[in-house]
């Protein structure tokens, strides 16, 4: 994301880092016919990108807005259209419902410990592939498979492997470890959230080992190298001279991981439905929208995450926004 | 003391190493595996043996795929249909996307018009909220108004969101064009247009063409609003849809839906064992430079 920013600026002030350099184009696009021909041009070409954005993303938001302070059903909005009467109950509704707490708590959990789990094997990986050695592309290549496939087939397969019945997992633990009871690791509380994170870790590593392994080749080896010579051991070196230099990436990943791992639906419903203590927001929204018809609670659920998670961002960005940026 | 330390490190690390690669690879690979195995096999020997890791011979089967290829009223479950509905809206998506963000993208990178900054400043924002929240008012506004019960519907959202990446490949490559051609092509007398269709777009053609993978990618991938748009007309499920609502039932077979599931991964795999290299250097670009 700071990737994106910084790329922004360098758009839009060429010629300079400061805001100042920003208003130039500006006057210059005044002046000149050309350049105001340009912008003509530049509106037409961004036209059609701006109109679905804001046709299919910016205003739904808004129109989500509006729908958690009414008491919508689908009735009323197809007989009054966008606007009812305004209510607080959602809010009421949503605050005072203990399984909305409950919920949030297991949604952090989940976040955190998905996105740092993803990210420490991402990182021993690419640590791991770090030097050639014949076959690295292809099984690299291999490695990014549960990340690109597609989520409907793997969360299926999953489940399969952790079929009590006839699922490999359960055979196996018979088979080798004299399992007595069938696990059932997707429908028993903890263990159902333990396997729901496992499986994020598993789907999401990949991502953060491209992320960590572009950075690491474009490392220079010469520091390095220089600490050998100097007598560092691998732990030293890794420690003291390659990990710093991976900060940054590894807090951008962080960021966008927890970001993703929070507003996730597709990986959880598909694996338990949000069942066995796996209750994440966006799952619990969904099921309100759809499993009780609750328009208006569900739209007032989710904008009380989007809040949530908006706060914690500037919160985030507060105290390590200088590291992401630099990154 | 630090010499030996030194040493012993190397040798635990060149051990560890080894074993970490293995790890990764059996536990990445495996499942895969495991679904292209029992797609092989009649449910009724997984029953039997559900701790078998190979296939023998004389269990080996298609009928699996024949079974999830035919229509339901040949008593098949009709994967062939879901197949076809899933290429029809990725590939429009795919296409249409890419009609929209290549000038959108351009614009983005080369004109200094005035609102750039902001409408940057938009796509970053629109990573940020979770697709839940425009869901709700997509699925009771498209019910309203009749576009979700169809593919039309599913196409324009997977449109909307697919533009933010598609814009940020496409334009994290433009800006490496260097301007000084589009400066001679102008002293030529050739206008904006006339530069982004002879120039810009040949010149961007593998990031066009990988952009354009990815977006078919997500498309074919996507569940969420399938399954909000789509659950009640079964002619009308994608890949994905179909394998979730059949997975949830006990009528059909689980190793059938497994060679559901082989026909639901494997345009995915081909596609990006073409594109590979560009797609992650589309996604990781600007990472390796700290």
């Amino acid at each position: 994301m700071s990737v994106q920013t910084q790329a922004d600026g360098r758009t839009v002030a060429p010629r300079g880092d400061r805001p100042a350099g920003g208003a130039r184009p500006h006057g210059r696009a005044r002046r000149s016919p050309g350049a105001r021909r340009d912008n003509l041009t530049g509106l037409g070409l961004v036209l059609p990108t701006a109109i679905i954005v804001i046709a299919v993303i910016i205003v739904p938001i808004l129109w989500n807005v509006v729908l958690a302070f009414e008491n919508s059903t689908y009735l009323t909005v197809r007989l009054n259209g966008i606007f009812n009467t305004p209510t607080l109950d959602n809010f009421v509704g949503v605050f005072t419902d203990p399984s909305f707490w409950s919920s949030l708590l297991t949604t952090v959990i989940y976040s955190v410990a998905g996105t740092a789990g993803s990210i420490l094997v991402g990182l021993v990986a690419a640590l791991a592939f770090r030097a050639p050695f014949r076959g690295r592309g292809i099984l690299r290549s291999l490695m990014l498979l549960p990340y690109v496939a597609p989520v409907v087939a793997v969360t299926f397969v999953w489940q399969i492997m952790l079929n009590p019945q006839f699922g490999i997992v359960d055979a196996l633990g018979k088979d080798l470890f004299g399992w007595q009871s069938p696990a059932n690791l997707l429908a028993k509380e903890p263990y159902a959230l333990m396997t729901v994170i496992a499986f994020e870790i598993w789907r999401y590593f990949p991502f953060a080992f491209i992320f960590i392994t572009a950075r690491i080749t474009a490392l220079p080896r010469d520091i390095e190298e220089a600490a050998t010579v100097d007598g560092a051991t691998p732990t030293q070196s890794f420690r003291y001279i390659v990990f710093p230099q991976l900060l940054p990436v590894i807090a951008l990943l962080s960021l966008l991981r927890l970001i993703m791992n929070f507003n996730k639906f597709d990986d959880v419903y598909l694996l338990t439905g949000g069942g066995a203590g796996t209750d994440v927001a966006a799952v619990r929204v969904f099921n309100t929208l759809v499993g009780n018809s609750d328009i208006g609670g569900a739209a007032a659920n989710a904008l009380v995450l989007s809040a949530i998670l908006g706060v914690s961002l500037l919160v985030y960005m507060k105290f390590f926004g200088r590291r992401v940026t630099e990154s | 003391m630090s010499v030996s330390r030194i040493v012993v490190e190397k040798r635990v690390f060149g051990v560890a190493r080894w074993v970490v690669i293995a790890v990764l690879v059996i536990v990445t690979v495996f499942p895969f595996y495991y679904m292209i195995e029992l797609s092989f096999v009649p449910i009724q020997e997984l029953l039997l043996h559900p701790d078998r890791l190979w296939v023998p011979i004389q269990d080996f089967t298609i009928s699996t795929y024949q079974t999830v290829l035919k229509s339901s009223d040949d008593g098949g479950e009709g994967f062939g249909q879901f197949m076809a509905n899933s290429g029809v809206v990725a590939i429009s998506t795919a296409l249409i996307t890419l009609v929209i963000a290549v000038p959108g993208a351009y614009a983005i990178t080369r004109l200094k018009f005035f609102a750039s900054r902001q409408i940057s400043g938009l796509f970053l924002a629109v990573y940020m909220f979770p697709v839940i929240i425009i869901a709700i008012p997509l699925f009771v506004g498209f019910s309203v108004i009749g576009l979700s019960d169809s593919l039309v519907g599913l196409v324009i959202v997977y449109i909307a969101q697919t533009i933010p990446v598609s814009v940020h490949m496409l334009r994290s490559y433009m800006r490496s064009i260097p301007e000084s051609i589009e400066e001679a092509a102008m002293v030529d007398g050739a206008s904006r247009l006339r530069i982004l269709r002879s120039l810009i777009v040949p010149l961007s053609m593998p990031t066009i063409l990988s952009t354009g993978l990815y977006v078919f990618m997500i498309a074919w991938n996507e569940f969420l609003f399938a399954l909000l748009f789509l659950t009640a007309d079964r002619n009308l499920w994608t890949v994905s849809l179909g394998l979730s609502q059949l997975a949830n039932g006990i009528e059909v077979p689980k190793t059938i839906l497994m060679a559901g599931s082989v026909l639901l991964t494997v345009p995915i795999v081909v596609l990006y064992g073409i594109a590979e290299r560009w797609l992650t250097e589309g996604l990781t670009s600007g990472a390796d430079k700290g």
